[in-house]
This record gives C-alpha cells, sequence and structure tokens, in this order.
C-alpha cells in the first residue's frame, strides 16, 4: 500500500516537474522536423545489459514523440567497459540532430576515477534526458536476525560478495559495507549482477545487492519466500541533495541511518563524502541521453521536449513503473543539475577512492 | 501425479495458444528470417533477433513470442550450412560439426550430411522440448545445485575432450589447447582488471579476441585459402553423391546415439554460465568414444555430425531453463530474447513459471515447433544448396572473403577486427600445415574465460569455506555432482589418450623436412615465453596465476618437442607439415599468393574504406584470378556489392572507415 501511494506521489511531482518545465521552454525555439529521418541511439553497451533495456524502453517511446516521428534505432558499440563507444561518440559523432548517446554508471565511474583510456569529457556533451535508479542490499535470513538496524552483530562474519570489479558500480556497496565494519570479500568476475543474485540464492555468497529494477524482479520474489531479507537501500536525493528514503523502497532504511546508528561509522568527513560522491554518480544521475558537442540549440530543444512529451503520456507512471521503477526521469534543466551531481566529484573524494581502490584490492589506473 | 496436474492443463493452453493461423504465421515468419541470417557464417541470433526488436514492441504477445522463438530456434540449426558445406564454423554452436561433415562434403556427400545434421536437430529440439515441459517445473533446486566447483568441473570434462582431439602427437594437442587458452586470455582479466598482452594504447587488443574472429580465423581461413589453391569445387570430382534421403537413413541407423546426445544438450544447456560453447565437443568427445569403429572419425564419419548436431538444439531448450527461471541469459542471443519479452511486457524470473505457466510452455514449444519448421525447411534445401560444392571454387572464394569479412566486422565494427581475422587466419594456416590440433586450439580459446574464472571464484570461496570450518569447505568441493564429474573427466582423458592416435580430427599429414616445423614450435615457443614474462609482471594474484600456469605449462610441453625433434627421424609425426607431400603441395597455386589476395583486401580496406576496398578487390580478383570475361566478372561484382549494403542496410551497421574517409566526406556506404 505504501508503494502504491509514494508512487502516485512521485508521479503527481514529476508530472508537475513536466508542467512547469513546459511552461518555460513551450514558446522560444522552432524545432527540426525529423520526418522521413533515422535517428541513431548509441548505446556503448551489448544488447543484454540494462542499458540496453532502458534504451529498448524509450527508442519507440521517442519515435513517436519526436516531430515528424522519425525512426529510432538503438545501435549498439560495447567496448571496454562503455569506454570505447563514449570515446566514438566525442571524436566521431556529428551534431547533426540524428546521434544521441546513452551513458550509464559505468561509462561515469572510469570518467571521475581518471581511467587512463577516458578520451571523453561531459561537459562538451548537451544533455537531454537523465534517468535516476536506487539500490537495495540483502542478506540471508539467518544473518538478517543479527540485523537491527545497527551492523555491528555483522561484524564477525566472513561474507561473500559476487562482483563484477571494484571499479565499476560495485564501489559504492563495497565502500558502504567496509564503513559499517563488515567483513566482505568480493569474488570478482561475474559477468552481471544476476549472477551475482544467483551465487547469492546458491548459499556460495552471502551479501549482495542489486539495483531497484532488479531487486522487485529478481529479489523481491525471494523476500516473499523467506529466503531473503533486505538490509537497506543506498537511499536517494531530495531536491536539496539530501539522501532521504527510497522512493521505491520507503520501508527500507537507508545506508546513512544504518551508518548513524553503527558504532565506527560516520556520515561526515572523507570517508562518507567519497561514499556519497560516488553513490550520487552511480544512482540518482545512472543513464543519461546527450547530444555531441556543436548541437545547436534547436536540436537540444527539440529532444528535451521530445523526452518531455514521453513523459507526460497518459500511460507512462504505468508501463515505465513495470520497467524502469518509480524514479525520477528529468529532462531541461533538471537533467542539467542531475548531470552536473553525476560527473564531477570533489577533488578528496577522488583521490581517496583512487588510494582506497589501490590499498584495498590492488587496482591500479594506470 | 501433482507434476501432471499442474502441468497439463497449461499445456492444453499453451497448444490452443500456438496452433492458431495468425501465430503459427508469425513463427513462419521468424523461422525464414532466422534462416536467412543464420546461414551467413558469423551472424548469429544476436544479429537476427536485433533485427526485430524495433517490431516487438506494441505486438501481440503471443505472435511477438513466436516471432521471436521462431528465429533463434532455427539459428543453431542454419548454420550448419556454412559448416559442412564450407568449413566454417557459422557460430559456436556447430564447432564440432565442421570435424566431420566438411570431410563429407568434399567427398561430395554434401546432401547426406546435412540432412542428417537436420534430422538430429529436428529430433534435438523436440526431445529438449518435450524434457523441458516437466523439468521447467522442477529444475529450480537442480539448477541451484551447480555452484562455482560444477561448473568448473564441466568446463574441465569440455578441455579433456582435448585428449580425444589431440591428434596424432599428444604433446602437440596439450600445447595447441594451451595456445588457445593463452589468447583466450589476453586483453582485461575479468577479475582485477590487469592487462595481459595488451596495455591502454591498444584499446583492440584490451577487449580480448571474439569468438567470431577466432572461429573464422582458425577454421574458415585456412580452409579457403587451400580450396582456393586447388582451383576446382569443393566436392572432390564436382559431383554429389549420396542424397538428402541417405542422410535421415542414417540418423534413424544412430537414434540411441541421438537420444544420448539430445540428453547432454539438454543438461548442458540448463547450467547457467556455460552456455553453448561446450555442448558440441562435449557431445562430439562422447560420439568418438561411445563408437567402436573409431578410424572414419576426422576424415568424414556421419555420427560426427550426427552427435553435435542433435546436442546443439536440445541445448537452446535447457538454455530456456535459467532463462526464464532465473532471468538470467544462458547466451548472447537468450539476453537480446529477455530484453525483447520485456517488451511484450513479459518479465523472465521465478515469476513467470508461477504465474503464467501458459506463456512458459507456449516459449518452449514455439521452440519445438519452429525446429521442426526449420528443419523441414532446411532438409528441403539441403539437396539443391549442396549444388554449391560443386562450383568452382574460384568463383565462390572472393564472396566467401566478402561474408567473412563482414561477420567479423559485426564483433566490434573496427578495422582491427579485419587485421585480427587476418593475423589469426595466419596462425590457423600454420597450426593447419604443421598438423596442430585446431579443434584443440579452439576448445582452448572458447573455454579460457570460464576455465579462468571459474577457478578462481571457486577457489576463492573455497578458502573461505575452509577458514570457517574443514567440513564447510570439503563439503563445498566434494559434492555428489562434482564426484561424478570428476569420475568422467577421468575416464574420459584415460580413454581419450588411448585413442587419440587413431582418431585423425582433420585427415593424415605428409611429413618432410624438419627446418619448417621447426622453425614454427620456435616461434610459438618465444610467444609463449613473452606471454609468461607478461604474466610474471603482473601484480594481482587472481589475475595473474591462471596465464603463469598455462604458459609455464605450454612452455613445458614445447620444450619436450624440442627434445623429441633433436632425436626423431624426418618421418616422425613431429615434423608433420603438409607442404612437404600430398594435397597441398601439389596443388596448383601458392600458399603465399593465394593469402595475399585476402591481404590485398585488407590493404584496400584500411586505405578506401570497406566497400570501395571490396568493389576493386572483387573485380581484381575475378578477372585476374577466376579469369572471367569482363561482363561476367562486373556483374558478379555488382552483385557482391549490392548484397553486402543490403545486408549491412538491413543490419544497420556501417564499415569501418579507411584513410580516405578522414578526407572526404562521402555519402553511405562508402562511409
Amino acid at each position: 500500500m505504501s508503494l502504491l501511494s509514494t508512487t502516485r506521489r512521485t508521479v503527481t511531482r514529476t508530472a508537475s516537474a513536466i508542467l512547469v518545465a513546459m511552461g518555460l521552454t513551450g514558446a522560444a525555439h522552432a524545432e527540426m522536423d525529423l520526418s522521413g529521418e533515422t535517428v541513431e541511439w548509441v548505446i556503448p553497451f551489448s544488447e543484454s545489459g540494462g542499458s540496453a533495456k532502458w534504451a529498448n524502453f524509450y527508442a519507440p517511446l521517442l519515435a513517436e514523440a519526436l516531430p515528424g516521428e522519425p525512426t529510432v534505432v538503438v545501435k549498439f558499440m560495447p567496448g571496454a567497459g562503455s569506454t570505447k563507444g563514449a570515446n566514438w561518440f566525442a571524436s566521431q559523432a556529428k551534431a547533426d540532430g540524428k546521434t544521441i548517446f546513452g551513458s550509464s554508471g559505468s561509462t561515469q565511474f572510469p570518467f571521475l576515477l581518471g581511467d587512463p583510456r577516458v578520451r571523453y569529457d561531459y561537459a562538451d556533451w548537451n544533455v537531454v534526458l537523465a534517468s535516476g535508479t536506487g539500490g537495495v542490499a540483502y542478506l540471508p535470513p539467518d544473518l538478517a536476525e543479527k540485523f537491527d538496524g545497527d551492523a555491528s552483530g555483522l561484524k564477525d562474519i566472513d561474507f561473500i560478495y559476487g562482483s563484477q570489479g571494484a571499479t565499476r558500480l560495485d564501489l559504492v556497496p563495497l565502500l558502504a559495507w567496509e564503513m559499517l565494519g563488515l567483513n566482505v570479500e568480493p569474488v570478482f568476475g561475474i559477468k552481471g549482477r544476476g549472477d551475482g543474485r544467483l551465487m547469492f540464492e546458491r548459499g556460495e555468497a552471502n551479501i549482495d545487492y542489486q539495483t531497484s529494477s532488479s531487486f522487485l524482479k529478481g529479489v523481491m520474489p525471494l523476500v516473499e519466500e523467506g529466503k531473503a531479507v533486505p538490509m537497506m537501500t543506498w537511499g536517494a536525493l531530495d531536491e536539496d541533495g539530501n539522501i532521504v528514503r527510497d522512493p521505491t523502497f520507503p520501508d527500507i532504511r537507508t545506508f546513512k541511518e544504518v551508518c548513524d546508528v553503527t558504532p565506527g561509522c560516520e556520515t561526515k568527513g572523507e570517508r562518507w563524502e567519497a561514499w556519497k560522491a560516488f553513490f550520487i554518480a552511480g544512482f540518482p544521475a545512472q543513464k543519461m541521453v546527450f547530444l555531441p558537442k556543436g548541437a545547436t540549440e534547436e536540436m537540444i530543444e527539440t529532444y528535451s521536449n521530445a523526452f518531455q512529451k514521453v513523459h507526460a503520456r497518459d500511460d507512462f507512471a504505468e508501463i515505465s513503473k513495470k520497467r524502469l521503477g518509480v524514479y525520477p526521469q528529468m529532462t531541461g534543466d533538471m537533467a542539467k543539475a542531475t548531470l552536473k551531481q553525476g560527473t564531477q566529484v570533489p577533488a578528496e573524494a577522488k583521490a581517496f577512492v583512487i588510494n582506497w581502490l589501490e590499498e584495498r584490492y590492488g587496482v591500479t589506473l594506470k | 501425479m501433482d507434476l501432471l496436474a499442474t502441468a497439463l492443463p497449461a499445456l492444453s493452453e499453451a497448444f490452443a495458444l500456438i496452433l492458431q493461423p495468425r501465430q503459427i504465421m508469425f513463427l513462419i515468419l521468424g523461422v525464414l528470417l532466422g534462416l536467412s541470417v543464420g546461414v551467413f557464417p558469423g551472424l548469429g541470433g544476436i544479429a537476427g533477433l536485433s533485427l526485430v526488436l524495433p517490431f516487438i514492441f506494441g505486438m501481440e504477445p503471443v505472435a511477438g513470442l513466436a516471432l521471436m522463438v521462431g528465429l533463434i530456434a532455427v539459428i543453431p540449426t542454419s548454420d550448419t550450412f556454412a559448416s559442412v558445406l564450407m568449413g566454417i564454423p557459422g557460430s559456436s554452436a556447430s564447432q564440432a560439426t565442421v570435424l566431420d561433415g566438411f570431410p563429407l562434403a568434399k567427398k561430395g556427400e554434401a546432401a547426406r550430411a546435412l540432412s542428417a545434421a537436420f534430422a538430429s536437430s529436428l529430433f534435438g529440439g523436440l526431445l529438449g522440448a518435450t524434457v523441458l515441459t516437466f523439468f521447467i517445473l522442477i529444475a529450480r533446486p537442480l539448477v541451484l545445485a551447480f555452484g562455482l566447483p560444477e561448473m568448473l568441473m564441466i568446463t574441465v570434462l569440455g578441455l579433456s575432450m582435448v585428449a580425444v582431439l589431440a591428434g596424432r602427437v599428444p604433446l602437440k594437442g596439450v600445447a595447441a589447447a594451451c595456445l588457445g587458452l593463452m589468447l583466450g586470455t589476453i586483453g582485461e582479466a575479468a577479475a582485477g582488471g590487469s592487462l595481459r598482452m595488451s596495455t591502454y594504447d591498444t584499446p583492440y587488443l584490451m577487449d580480448g579476441f571474439k569468438l567470431v574472429i577466432v572461429g573464422l580465423g582458425i577454421f574458415a581461413i585456412p580452409e579457403i585459402v587451400a580450396l582456393l589453391r586447388q582451383d576446382r569445387a569443393i566436392a572432390r570430382d564436382a559431383t554429389l553423391g549420396s542424397g538428402w534421403f541417405d542422410g535421415v537413413r542414417d540418423w534413424f541407423a544412430n537414434i540411441w546415439l541421438s537420444i544420448r546426445c539430445s540428453i547432454i544438450g539438454v543438461i548442458v544447456g540448463v547450467i547457467p554460465g556455460l552456455g553453448g560453447s561446450v555442448v558440441d565437443w562435449i557431445a562430439y568427445g562422447h560420439t568418438v568414444q561411445s563408437a567402436k569403429d573409431k578410424t572414419g572419425f576426422g576424415s568424414g564419419d556421419i555420427r560426427g555430425v550426427i552427435g553435435p548436431e542433435s546436442s546443439n538444439n536440445a541445448k537452446e531448450g535447457g538454455g530456456l531453463v535459467p532463462t526464464l527461471i532465473f532471468g538470467i541469459p544462458g547466451s548472447g542471443s537468450m539476453a537480446v530474447f529477455i530484453g525483447g519479452m520485456a517488451l511484450l511486457g513479459y518479465d523472465a524470473g521465478p515469476q513467470l513459471i508461477s504465474n503464467d505457466l501458459d506463456i512458459t510452455y507456449t516459449i518452449v514449444w514455439s521452440l519445438a515447433l519452429a525446429n521442426v519448421v526449420g528443419a523441414g525447411l532446411c532438409i528441403a534445401l539441403s539437396g539443391p544448396i549442396a549444388k554449391l560444392t560443386t562450383i568452382r571454387f574460384t568463383l565462390l572464394a572472393p564472396f566467401l572473403f566478402m561474408m567473412i569479412s563482414f561477420a567479423a566486422f559485426q564483433s566490434r565494427q573496427s578495422l582491427g577486427d579485419l587485421l585480427a581475422l587476418f593475423g589469426i587466419g595466419l596462425l590457423g594456416i600454420l597450426l593447419r600445415r604443421f598438423d596442430w590440433s585446431r579443434p584443440a586450439f579452439l576448445i582452448g580459446f572458447v573455454l579460457a574465460d570460464q576455465a579462468e574464472n571459474y577457478s578462481n571464484m571457486a577457489h576463492q570461496i573455497a578458502s573461505s569455506k575452509f577458514r570457517r570450518s574443514f567440513e564447510a569447505g570439503f563439503d563445498y568441493i566434494a559434492t555428489p555432482i562434482t564426484l561424478v564429474l570428476l569420475a568422467i573427466i577421468v575416464v574420459s582423458v584415460v580413454v581419450g589418450i588411448r585413442q587419440a592416435k587413431q582418431i585423425l580430427p582433420e585427415g593424415a599429414v605428409e611429413t618432410g623436412a624438419k627446418r619448417a616445423p621447426l622453425i614454427f614450435l620456435l616461434c610459438v615457443t618465444a610467444y609463449l615465453c613473452v606471454a609468461w614474462y607478461d604474466a610474471f609482471t603482473i601484480r594481482m594474484m587472481g589475475d595473474k596465476i591462471f596465464p603463469l600456469t598455462v604458459s609455464s605449462v605450454a612452455i613445458a610441453c614445447c620444450v619436450a618437442m624440442l627434445v623429441q625433434m633433436m632425436r626423431a627421424e624426418e618421418t616422425s609425426p613431429l615434423f608433420a607439415d603438409r607442404e612437404a607431400g600430398g594435397e597441398d603441395a601439389n596443388a596448383p597455386h601458392g600458399l603465399w599468393g593465394t593469402l595475399a589476395w585476402f591481404a590485398m583486401l585488407l590493404v584496400l580496406s584500411a586505405l578506401m574504406g570497406f566497400i570501395l576496398a571490396l568493389a576493386v578487390f572483387l573485380v581484381m580478383f575475378l578477372r585476374v584470378r577466376a579469369g572471367l570475361s569482363w561482363g561476367r566478372t562486373l556483374f558478379l561484382s555488382a552483385l557482391g556489392i549490392g548484397f553486402m549494403c543490403l545486408m549491412a542496410g538491413v543490419l544497420n551497421r556501417d564499415f569501418p572507415p579507411g584513410l580516405l574517409q578522414g578526407y572526404a566526406d562521402l555519402p553511405w556506404p562508402l562511409t
């Protein structure tokens, strides 16, 4: 019930935000006409990932909403953990209004960490859509009994976690658990978070996390069967940039709440700021759509309006809830603000994480 | 009984859903699309599914499912054409089919081999669906019983097939497999991200080589070049022997083999994370080991086609289990399939089985039905298509070069793809020439990733469990499943080694002078030493240990061979060299001259982009090498280029640009 009512609240909020945004942008510019054209939406991942799902969800809706109803094709360009596609977009894509790019947290993290492969700069690009998500950590029922909001009871457990790599989105949960004083050994080398969940189900891993949509789909049935218990969410950001409860999971504590009551874990200082910076880059600003460097105001306007039109559809709340979860889908200035949050971390946070990665996991990015 | 009570009503509902003219029509449409994509080597299910994905949104669910399932189901069936007719592994599902299927085509029995393969596919698919109907209800605990140690054991079982396929000199086979494993470790390590045999300045290598390119390079290029040197048809005397009916009869005569291999296919397919890469090798190994007379394998034994083909379609059915029950795709095409289901409003996962059992069964039985339609069509087509083997090969070769280059581009869409294809093709040619087992090499490559990851991960978890208590650790690694698998591995290695000498996966090879084989061995050893040193300098233990161990083993094998070579006579199989005598040595065209044609396509592509390069290449090849009249040359070239543009247009792929494109802005498809 609570889930439902929050959904309604969020939807109303998003809808009113859209109305405001439309009012602001409605009159000023002419839109480009894309009749008979083909728009290429480049996704720097393979056909099987979360970004593919997200783009496949939006593509047909976007096609209907763009002026002239062009064909929108999703083009997959996987490689080098998405830096290949991003480099391509930065150096090769033409600003003709027919090429757009979908980035994800995995594109942002190498950028933030100064990965030597990165040859792109987010400041060059023009954001037209930003989609957020959240994440939930969960435990097996026997261990969940030792956890009452204060993680001290879990300190003597040897945790095993199936991880895709410490420099990926997994950085956020790994750092969070370490801050709580948990002894989590990541088993690196799994291919996707689904494999991590399977390891948990097989009893090989005894702690795991999933992004919201996968949690709803894959872990909720386990929770109902009593095979898994949610531990905490990473939270969501309110308008002032504070971490609050995730609107999709209002009944689950956030990491911030857990950290506050767990001795030894602090919600201020260097570690916390570093965690928060990377959480923001990885989750509330996870997926974004860009036009390339040099795109005209007219093009940016056209796409922003088209995404607003998609969000204003009567059935948008319903179809997106199933496929994307209840998270803000932002355009215009809100998207710009999200981009800023997601692609700028304080130098100290960056230095802390780079140092931590090297000391704790022996990972260097050189 | 309970099981039946749940299954039967849903099953009849599913049939009511499927057996309607509209759904059948979409199914057949999917099958036709799948066939037309799958016939071309290297274009697997992912390309095909991506093709229909844009149209799925808004379709009626059962129709949409029928379309997608029809497409997926026929791909392991249709890729058999390339395997048998050209010796090109169409996809990972038909690697093993090449070993006996292609020699059969050379004997002029292509139609027989094809129809036996399709009959086996059909049967495998149907058996798979039947087993699945009931199994899917109880599969969850069973699938969960397969943890990392068990998956590691299955991977090792796959690797143990090297013993059967090693050829006359077991050491050479092991070295070839290790070389394949080492090739598979190139790039960013899955565990810690350390770079192996690559740097941040070589982004192409960082991602590692893709199976499409390695498969085409190791099998297709050496065969195409070898055939091209002969200047005749694939079927030795350009006539077709036994027809399609014989193939079906062959299958029926080996029905028990077909049943056993189908069951292997279902079981291995069910285990998430293994996918299709090992199934056909395990089935081939089983076929060889269970046969009484083994002398024909590798030179055209029909059983070598029936075994793997029965397993690979059954595997598709088995692969649905992890896909549907856990929402975890067993292969790339299954991943796209899940995406398509989501477009139709169904989420794969446990709730699908419990809430929408009828939809689940619709998927399972659409798959079976698509198998019937697809295999039926393929059998009907196998006679006419087999006629390709009677055409003068020089006329086919340029188009094959064109097709495999295009297929290779699908991997990364960069010029590096073509370069990698050429480099690995050269390696394949040398492996073939000096009789190093190419199947062993490919098995090594295919399993490198899994072997490394599963052993690292299983080791990490096991040591954590052992730290907790000895018992917990022991319980984790010594489960009944691992013990049984271990026993099977031991038996198959022992039996395999004893039999390997009789089985020549690639036919007999002459021996000749010592120098060339020695130089090749020294080059391989040198590479392995460099790779060993490279692994040695990696700091993270998890990324280091696997390449270090494998290259040590390989170097040991090479040194042992060097010592043997010093003592052995020139007639020893150690000095196998196809250029020393036999068909290759007496070919009317030289090896390097023939390869130079392909190199030309590569260099021209780098200069002026693929399509322009192709135009020049086709015209020159057909006119100069094939000696056609100008009229026919231009006609065939235009046909080839038109076809290429059509494919690229439909699949929405660009061609990698050359130097020219950096200077001039050209219209598509010249970009």
